[in-house]
């Protein structure tokens, strides 16, 4: 600990030159609310600390000429709240990066952070999959994207190579009658880890569901993207039928553990249950879209 | 007290240390600091229970900045055959549980102590210490704790004259039970279980400690008592109590958790051997690990009733978790439940159970609320057999004056028949119920406590007042210690200030606990007041040169009692003041009393809740407490307290548990995953204060701060079964466990 | 290895520090320069007692590093009052009652005169959402609950 060092660059190759020079001992360091607290619980001891605050590309909001968001991997919730128009388009990617700890750590905690950070139980996660984001990253030999359900490969463990850093999420375009929702399950009311979390993307022509994804989160070793689940809303008015269909591929997909934040059985059943709920919000969202 | 003009009782006043702690300037113990200072840290066990082999420490005295380490070689050793009693502690286990001895009895038992010039230097050469132990079976819960093949943690201790983790047992009897349930038509059994839940205060023990070259000691800490922390100090480190002068912090809350010392004694001789002050301050972690929390328990409760609605017998065993060393209160659990009732025959007993995890603190009416969760649970349940609406069930045998309880008393004047008259009169309890909600209800006592306490009381040279009391103030009392010294006085209470005593500037003051503070120290405050107008009186007669006795003091004043006594205006006490060095010199006068007299407190919940049926989550949608208050001095603060008791309530009900992992550590121990309520978790808590006052006190003061936790477990309880048709005998009801309940109902059990 | 040196605005007041990389904000503010209002409870960012405004948005000082604040502007809860003015916040936390033992009163004070500034109309619900990452334990919140929302009413008011 006693032998850290910190810089705050202002380009993003300056940022990862510094990040790849220092090899494994190196962290990003975006909102810290994740970092600062491995830090001291002694988790992690990083020999270099990069604030990528300073970096436009990873702290920025932009509005592509399509349509499309591209968000960086460092802005905040509340930052992306203040957004005028992504909250309207990408209500569940909002609510999910805004459920996220407290209103203190919302206003520091990122969606890079989260998706870094490895967690299955990320809040952000299962919304990002379920909007079909498709993340950029950085490295000493240049840029590379990838869909964001191919980034995360275990807990903890992201498909990072070494000397990479995520720089953005960029957001497709949305058909008119589309809308997302994000519903997770915890004890209490706030600040606590999602014993399950339900990202539901979906898009509607005359009431029937044209396109869907799903994404399933603290349940098992990733955040999943339940294709079958999506598969049983396409083609449905989401019906009752629809949705207990597509309620018993969430439940299907899971393979969660007993832990202090729930249950193998409790977990199984409750991601059909926010499945249903999660849609049902997303098409009520899309209609009025 | 009826001819007082009440001018200042029962006002909510601005707390006098108010603008201090809005504004960030008190001091809290971390928030203290001393040139040249230096940090303590501690190890702790990496094991739930091992006998230590080896302790090595001189890598760790050789690395740079290290200026002392301390081991349970440097603390008093009491023997383990010889009790030493101090209040309701014994300093064998004290002594034991801030620094391992032989053993390490629970993961996180602290085993050395290292001070040096940074708190990350301290931490850094606590692991340079090498330990060897003997890693030693180990054991968590009550029921594998009692088992005859468990691990034994005390060889020494024994029961039914072999070694047992059962380490003590209490017994209250009433009537005749047999003879009681042989009348009964309907009889109900039922067991339950409670999991520990923390005192959860937001501010982590800390405390400062300057040992000068003469033995002279300073502590600055977090505590429940300035003396409990000078006299347990003083016999953990071999001191005379007179060279310790201990300071009470500005305290963050404690709920009973701070009655008990851990870090000063250790600070105290880290202080000694380095010659520097030691600051030390517990991680969260280190909070929730090695202090507190309160027993988890394993109760029975039986109650019978003849079909007209008579309660004819009630008998109870409450095993509770003491932790690794002895003593958990099953007096509160044994004692209260059955106490706020009129049964002919009542047999009740408490076991104390040892187990390998933090030895157990006071908590809020200690035992309490988990003997009333048992009684009010089975009690509802009686209620619903015999078809009795539960409050009328309660009325119907509710303690009042001349009842004899179980646990010793002959009730004198308590106001517990109107906590239930109010709560069936109240709207709340007619409210309507939407789908998959439910009401419940539940009653409870607490025993209140007097005992020592000591006041002065000080006319400043301009005719202001300085109360001075020994209890640090942990949610209000300064200000209810200044309405009764301006009532008494006769003067505006912004012209009084409460400051807390140190150890070596008031008397004696037992500790604030046991919901005693406003009754004891009101009680010195009302002694010393008394004096201090006696010699006002006189300082007036003498300027008017009349008889002592021919002058009343009213309303800040001196007058002439009568026409009889001559005509003088009215002297205020500025003029006094004014005139004291020529009347007489200084005045003051100061009272140390033992306090008796503390009457129970009484209270009935009415809980609403809200079952999400496929989710298992509980939700509180209305809560109304009742509380026989006796006199509300500083009715904000009462109603404070009863707030906070229910919050505390809805937590251990619902949420809160302490979760071990397959190693026997604490999996939770954090604000995380150890989940206390969130203000989005609470509605508003009505809290509705029945005024009965207190006979044997001069301001009718009962103890209000712990009876407002005592009813709640059960409120919630009976509520989720009148939701549900399911009754939950093992807290706490969180979502999985819900859940499970309402897809295979035995699982409520 | 050599300090940070750093250049910041702490409560109005140009302000430098040196501090080590891994320190945090909170860390400084109570050790460095002796604002020992902002109070730990936690460090993990879960109880909200080490609250402060960073460029006005609200943040826990526990998970801040203190270097972070090179450029920007701080404000704790020493910052709150106007010499012996109160704010009204603070005012109102008195009159009602609204702490008992106090330890979390600066960030309570903090989180929701942030709250007020972005929304001085907030229903319960979303007084009670903003302030639940600032545990507390003594006054199971009905009191401060309604001092914010009384006091937001009472400053609604002096603005019209």
């Amino acid at each position: 600990m006693t032998d850290i060092q910190y810089v705050a660059p202002n380009t993003l190759d300056e940022a990862v030159g510094a990040f790849a020079a220092a090899g494994d001992d190196a962290r990003v360091l975006a909102g810290g609310t994740d970092l600062l607290v491995q830090m001291r619980s002694g988790m992690v001891e990083p020999g270099l600390i990069v604030d990528i605050k300073q970096v436009a590309e990873l702290t920025s909001v932009e509005e592509t000429a399509d349509g499309g968001f591209i968000v960086g991997a460092a802005v905040s919730g509340a930052v992306l709240e203040e957004h005028p128009r992504f909250g309207q388009v990408w209500p569940g990617v909002l609510e999910a990066l805004n459920l996220i700890g407290s209103t203190q750590v919302q206003g520091r905690a990122s969606a890079g952070g989260n998706l870094c950070n490895g967690s299955p139980a990320a809040d952000s996660v299962p919304a990002m999959y379920a909007a079909g984001a498709i993340v950029t990253v950085q490295g000493p030999n240049g840029s590379r994207q990838m869909p964001v359900e191919e980034f995360p490969v275990g807990p903890g463990k992201t498909n990072l190579a070494p000397g990479e850093m995520l720089v953005s999420f960029t957001l497709p375009p949305r058909p008119p009658a589309s809308s997302d929702a994000y519903l997770r399950m915890i004890p209490r009311t706030e600040m606590d880890i999602a014993v399950v979390g339900v990202g539901v993307s979906l898009t509607l022509e005359d009431g029937v569901c044209t396109a869907a994804r799903v994404g399933l989160g603290a349940v098992a070793p990733t955040v999943l993207l339940v294709d079958a689940a999506a598969e049983a809303l396409i083609g449905s008015t989401l019906d009752d039928a629809a949705l207990d269909a597509a309620a018993a591929a969430c439940s299907a997909a899971c393979n969660p553990i007993d832990d202090k934040r729930g249950t193998i059985a409790y977990r199984t059943k409750v991601a059909g249950v926010l499945l249903k709920r999660t849609a049902t919000i997303a098409a009520d969202r899309a209609k009025g879209a | 007290m009826n001819e007082m003009s009440n001018k200042w009782i029962g006002q909510s006043t601005i707390r006098p240390d108010g603008a201090e702690k809005v504004t960030g300037r008190a001091e809290f113990a971390a928030d203290t600091n001393m040139p040249g200072m230096i940090w303590g840290s501690v190890l702790r066990s990496p094991h739930a229970h091992a006998r230590i082999v080896s302790i090595d420490t001189s890598k760790a005295e050789a690395h740079p900045g290290v200026k002392a380490v301390v081991t349970a070689q440097d603390i008093v050793d009491f023997p383990v055959d010889t009790p030493v009693p101090l209040g309701i502690q014994d300093m064998r286990w004290m002594c034991r549980n801030i620094m391992a001895r032989e053993k390490v009895l629970f993961h996180g038992h602290p085993l050395a102590a290292v001070a040096a010039t940074s708190e990350a230097i301290a931490a850094e050469a606590c692991k340079l210490i090498e330990m060897e132990y003997e890693v030693l079976p180990w054991v968590i819960e009550i029921e594998d704790a009692i088992k005859p093949d468990a691990p034994i943690l005390h060889e020494y201790l024994e029961h039914d004259g072999k070694p047992s983790n059962i380490t003590g047992t209490l017994e209250h009897k009433l009537g005749d039970v047999e003879e009681g349930f042989a009348q009964a038509d309907v009889i109900i059994e039922r067991s339950f279980t409670t999991r520990p839940v923390h005192q959860g205060y937001i501010e982590p023990h800390a405390c400062l400690v300057s040992v000068a070259a003469d033995g002279k000691t300073t502590i600055w800490s977090s505590s429940q008592g300035q003396f409990m922390v000078r006299a347990m100090t003083a016999m953990l480190t071999d001191m005379p109590q007179s060279d310790i002068r201990a300071i009470p912090a500005e305290i963050g809350g404690g709920f009973g958790g701070k009655t008990i010392v851990y870090l000063e004694p250790v600070a105290t001789m880290l202080s000694k051997k380095s010659g520097r002050p030691v600051k030390m301050v517990m991680s969260r972690e280190d909070v929730m690990r090695a202090s507190g929390p309160t027993s988890g328990s394993m109760s029975t409760v039986k109650i019978g009733a003849t079909k007209d609605g008579q309660i004819v017998a009630a008998e109870g065993t409450f095993y509770l978790q003491a932790g690794a060393l002895p003593g958990s209160p099953i007096r509160g659990a044994a004692g209260c439940g059955f106490a706020p009732y009129n049964i002919p025959n009542v047999h009740s007993v408490g076991i104390d159970v040892v187990s390998n995890r933090s030895k157990v603190a006071a908590y809020r009416a200690p035992g309490a609320p988990i003997g009333a969760f048992a009684v009010e649970s089975v009690l509802d349940e009686v209620a619903e057999a015999l078809n009795i609406d539960p409050l009328e069930l309660r009325l119907r045998h509710a303690a009042r004056e001349g009842t004899k309880a179980a646990h010793g008393p002959t009730y004198p004047l308590i106001g517990f028949v109107e906590t239930i008259e109010a709560a069936i009169e109240h709207p709340h309890y007619k409210a309507p119920l939407g789908k998959h909600q439910g009401r419940g209800v539940a009653s409870g006592f607490w025993f209140n406590a007097g005992g020592e306490s000591s006041a002065q009381v000080n006319i400043t040279e301009d005719g202001n007042v300085v109360v001075t009391t020994g209890h640090p103030d942990i949610g209000g009392s300064r200000a209810a210690i200044a309405n009764v010294a301006a009532e008494l006085l006769g003067i505006d209470y912004r012209r009084v200030s409460v400051l807390i005593g140190d150890t070596a500037t008031v008397g004696y003051s037992n500790l604030t606990g046991g919901s005693r503070v406003l009754f004891a120290s009101a009680m010195a405050v009302t002694d010393s007041a008394g004096q201090v107008i006696t010699t006002l009186c006189e300082r007036a007669a003498k300027i008017w040169d009349i008889d002592p006795d021919a002058v009343t003091w009213e309303d800040g004043e001196a007058r002439p009692a009568g026409d009889n006594a001559g005509q003088f205006e009215p002297l205020s006490l500025a003029d006094i003041a004014a005139q004291a060095t020529q009347t007489g010199g200084p005045i003051g006068h100061g009272a140390q009393l033992n306090t008796t007299g503390a009457q129970g407190g009484f209270a009935t919940h009415i809980c609403d809740v809200e079952v999400d049926m496929d989710l298992g989550i509980v939700k509180v949608l209305r809560y109304t407490s009742f509380q026989d208050v006796g006199r509300a001095v500083h009715p904000a603060y009462v109603e404070g307290q009863m707030q906070g008791g229910v919050a505390q309530g809805i937590g251990w009900a619902l949420n809160e548990e302490y979760i071990f992992d397959k190693d026997g550590h604490v999996d939770n121990p954090g604000f995380l995953d150890y989940r206390m309520p969130v203000c989005s978790d609470l509605p508003m808590l009505d809290a509705v204060m029945i005024e009965v006052p207190n006979p044997a006190h001069p301001q009718g003061v009962r103890g209000v701060g712990e009876v407002p936790l005592v009813p709640a477990l059960a409120a919630i309880a009976n509520a989720v079964h009148n939701a549900l048709g399911l009754r939950f005998s093992s807290l706490p009801m969180s979502p999985p466990k819900v859940l499970a309940a309402l897809e295979m109902p035995e699982a409520a059990e | 290895m050599a300090k940070l040196h750093v250049s910041t605005t702490i409560n109005g007041e140009p302000t430098e520090f040196l501090c080590e990389p891994y320190e945090t904000m909170l860390d400084v503010l109570r050790d460095g320069l002796g604002l020992t209002g902002s109070k730990e409870g936690c460090g993990s960012g879960d109880c909200g007692a080490c609250s402060i405004t960073l460029d006005n948005r609200l943040v826990c000082s526990c998970l801040m590093l203190a270097a972070e604040a090179e450029g920007h502007e701080i404000n704790t809860i020493e910052g709150m009052a106007k010499g012996e003015n109160l704010q009204p916040l603070q005012q109102k936390f008195l009159e009602m009652a609204a702490l008992q033992c106090g330890i979390c009163t600066p960030g309570m004070l903090v989180a929701a005169k942030s709250l007020l500034e972005h929304n001085p109309n907030p229903t319960e619900t979303e007084v009670r959402y903003w302030l639940a990452g600032n545990l507390c334990r003594c006054t199971g919140y009905d009191k401060i609950v309604r001092a914010v929302m009384d006091t937001a009413e009472e400053m609604r008011g002096a603005a019209q």
